[in-house]
C-alpha cells in the first residue's frame, strides 16, 4: 500500500459487465467529461465471458451473438471513447457518491458528482438455501462449473445432477452432455422448469435428460467426493415426503437455484432495497440516495443482456442530467406489486416521461391480463415467472397517474399448486 | 414406418405442443394441436431434420493464462444429430494466436457446408 489517490470525476460507473459497459460509453457520449469504469477482475464484460452460447444481441445489435461476441462489440465501441478503464480495481466502499477502490497496490478515493451502480448478481449457493447432507467435493453453482468448463477448460465431474432449472442450469445441463458428461438428472422444487421453453426444448429435451419436478435434493451423501443424490418429491409446504426418495450415483451437484444482487455498496450507503432484491430505483433508474443510479441486473435479472444494456444506458444518460441540474423530477408515485406479481421495475415514477415497466409473474397462468393502475392493461395467452413482461406507456398515460400504481395479473391457472 | 413426435413449437410465447406424424417418406400425414401454421411447418422441420447452432470452445496455444479456450460457434444451425460427432471433430483442434472475431476456425465441418467461426478474439 502506497497511500492513498484521490481524484475527481463527473461519471463512476461500478462493474464492467454488459450494463456498466454500455453505461459507461452513454454517459460519455451524453456529456460527461471525466468518465471512469471500476471493474474488480482482469477482464471485462460481467458474466458474459463465461455465456458462450447464442441468443444475445437480437435487439441490441439486431445480430444473434454468443456472450463473448456481445462483449467484444461493446468494448470495440468503449475502446473509441476516451472512459478510463480500471480493471482490477474492486469498489469496497460506497458514501453517498464518493467511491473507494481497492488496486492491486493502491487505494483511489474517487470523488464522482454521480454514480452508476452496474454490478450486477451472483448465485444463490449452497449455504443459501440449506441442502442437508454431507458437505463433500463436487457441490458447484452452475456458474461456477460454466466458468470451469467454458473459460478455465476443465470438466468438473461425470456424473452430474442439476437442481433448479433455470436458465443457467439447463444451459448447462446441454454443455455437460455435449462435453461427454452424464446429466444423471435434473431436480426443480416447483411443478413448472423455471427457465425458458426455448431453453426447456434445446437444453433437455433435446438430449432426452429426465426432468424430476415437484423435487429436491433431500440428501448428498459422499466422503471426500459426491458419491450419490438423493432426490424427493416436495409436499404442498415444499418438505420432502418421507418414502418418495430416489438415489442417483453421481459426483457432481450444480445448483441453479437463483440470482442475487449484489447488494453490499448499496446497503453500504443507504440505498433502499426492494422486492427484487436489488436497490429501489424510479423511472429515471436513480436509486433513494440523490446521485446514484443503477443498470443491468444489479436491479433486478432481467431476461436479455440487450434489456441490461439499455437500461443501464438509460442510468447513464439521467445521470448526466443530474450533473447539469436538470433531471425532471416531477412528482413522485409509488409502484407496488399486487395479485401474482412478484416484482415490478421502476418502484417509483418521477418523471412525465414514458415509462417501461418490467415485471414477473409469481405463478403461471393462461388467458392473462396484466393491469397498471387504473389506466392501461395488457392480455397474454400466458405468463411465466421465467418470462418477463414488459409494457411501455406512453408519457400521455404516464400524467394520468396520479396515485400509488399497484400492478395486479388475472387469468387461469395453468399449472395446479 | 411412421413416425410420431410431440414438438414443442418455439415460433411464439404460445409454445403449442404439436401432434405431428411423418410417414417413411418423411411426408407429414397428420398433425394437430397447433394453433397457427408456422406450428405445422415449423413441428414437421423438427420432425424430418431438427437443425441446431453448435456452440463450443477449441483449445488455443496461447502465453495467454487467461484465454486457454476460444468460444467458436457453427455459423449456420447444423443437422441436430450431428452434434456429438461436431464436438468430437473440434475436440482435436488447437488454434494458434493471433485469432480474431469471425475467423474460421473450422471450414465445413462433417461436410454440412457449415464453418465453425471464431466468437471471441485472443490476440497473443
Ligand atoms: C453465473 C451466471 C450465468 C449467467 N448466464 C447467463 C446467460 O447464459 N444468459 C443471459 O442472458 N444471462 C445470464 N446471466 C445473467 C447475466 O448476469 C446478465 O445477462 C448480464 O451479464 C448482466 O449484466 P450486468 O452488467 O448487469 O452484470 P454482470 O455481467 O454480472 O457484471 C457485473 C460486473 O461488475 C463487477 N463488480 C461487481 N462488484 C464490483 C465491485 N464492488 N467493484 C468492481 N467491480 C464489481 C463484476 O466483477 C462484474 O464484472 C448469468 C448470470 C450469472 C450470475
Ligand atoms: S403453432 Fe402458432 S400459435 Fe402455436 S406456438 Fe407455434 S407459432 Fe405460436
Amino acid at each position: 500500500m502506497s497511500g492513498i489517490i484521490e481524484r475527481s470525476v463527473d461519471v463512476a460507473v461500478i462493474g464492467g459487465g454488459p450494463g456498466g459497459l454500455g453505461a459507461a460509453i452513454k454517459a460519455r457520449e451524453a456529456g460527461a467529461k471525466n468518465v471512469v469504469l471500476l471493474e474488480r477482475s482482469e477482464e471485462l464484460g460481467g458474466m458474459l465471458p463465461q455465456c458462450i452460447h447464442n441468443g444475445f444481441g437480437l435487439h441490441y445489435f439486431k445480430e444473434e451473438l454468443s456472450g463473448p461476441a456481445y462483449i467484444h462489440r461493446l468494448v470495440k465501441e468503449l475502446a473509441k471513447t476516451d472512459v478510463d478503464v480500471m480493471t482490477q480495481t474492486m469498489a469496497i466502499k460506497l458514501e453517498g457518491t464518493r467511491i473507494t477502490a481497492l488496486t492491486e497496490k493502491t487505494l483511489t478515493r474517487i470523488n464522482a458528482k454521480a454514480v452508476i451502480l452496474g454490478m450486477g448478481c451472483r448465485e444463490r449457493s449452497r449455504g443459501n438455501i440449506r441442502i442437508p447432507g454431507h458437505r463433500p467435493a463436487g457441490v458447484f453453482t452452475a456458474g461456477t462449473a460454466q466458468r470451469l468448463i467454458n473459460v478455465e477448460g476443465y470438466i468438473p465431474g461425470k456424473k452430474v445432477v442439476i437442481l433448479g432449472s433455470g436458465d443457467i442450469g439447463m444451459i448447462m445441463a446441454r454443455r455437460l452432455t455435449l462435453e461427454g458428461a452424464e446429466v444423471v438428472c435434473l431436480v426443480e422444487l416447483l411443478p413448472f422448469i423455471g427457465g425458458l421453453i426455448r431453453n426447456e426444448v434445446q437444453c433437455l429435451r433435446d438430449f432426452n435428460i429426465p426432468v424430476y419436478t415437484s423435487h429436491t435434493v433431500s440428501d448428498v451423501i459422499g466422503k471426500n467426493r459426491v458419491e450419490k443424490v438423493v432426490i424427493s418429491q416436495i409436499d404442498k409446504e415444499l418438505k420432502p415426503i418421507p418414502g418418495t426418495e430416489k438415489e442417483f450415483e453421481a459426483d457432481t451437484l450444480l445448483l441453479s437455484v437463483g440470482l442475487i444482487p449484489e447488494n453490499e455498496l448499496s446497503t453500504m450507503t443507504g440505498v433502499k432495497l426492494e422486492p427484487t432484491g436489488g436497490p429501489q430505483v424510479d423511472d429515471l433508474w436513480q436509486t433513494s440516495v440523490s446521485g446514484i443510479f443503477a443498470g443491468g441486473n444489479v436491479v433486478h435479472v432481467h431476461d436479455l443482456a440487450d434489456y441490461v444494456t439499455e437500461s443501464s444506458e438509460m442510468a447513464a444518460v439521467n445521470a448526466v442530467k443530474y450533473i447539469n441540474g436538470y433531471l425532471p423530477v416531477e412528482r413522485k408515485v409509488n409502484v407496488k406489486g399486487g395479485k401474482n406479481i412478484r416484482y415490478v421495475v421502476p418502484n417509483t415514477i418521477v418523471s412525465n416521461q414514458p415509462v417501461s415497466f418490467f415485471m414477473r409473474v409469481t405463478w403461471p397462468l393462461k388467458n392473462a391480463t396484466v393491469r397498471i393502475g387504473g389506466l392501461v392493461s395488457k392480455k397474454y395467452a400466458f405468463v411465466r415467472p421465467s418470462e418477463q413482461i414488459r409494457i411501455d406507456v406512453p408519457a400521455e398515460m404516464m400524467k394520468g397517474f396520479r396515485e400509488d400504481i399497484i400492478v395486479n395479473c388475472d387469468g387461469e391457472e395453468d399449472v395446479a399448486r | 414406418m411412421n413416425r410420431k413426435a410431440e414438438v414443442i413449437c418455439l415460433q411464439c410465447p404460445l409454445a403449442c405442443r404439436v401432434e405431428v406424424e411423418v410417414d417413411k417418406d418423411n411426408k407429414v400425414v397428420s398433425a394437430s394441436n397447433y394453433k397457427c401454421k408456422r406450428g405445422k411447418t415449423y413441428a414437421a422441420q423438427e420432425i424430418i431434420n431438427p437443425v441446431r447452432v453448435l456452440t463450443t470452445t477449441v483449445r488455443v496455444l496461447t502465453r495467454d493464462q487467461i484465454h486457454p479456450l476460444l468460444p467458436v460457434t457453427t455459423r449456420e444451425a447444423i443437422p441436430k444429430g450431428l452434434l456429438q460427432d461436431a464436438m468430437k471433430q473440434l475436440a482435436g483442434i488447437e488454434v494458434k494466436t493471433p485469432v480474431k472475431y469471425g475467423d474460421v476456425i473450422c471450414p465445413n465441418i462433417l461436410n454440412t457446408g457449415v464453418d465453425v467461426v471464431a466468437t471471441s478474439e485472443v490476440l497473443n
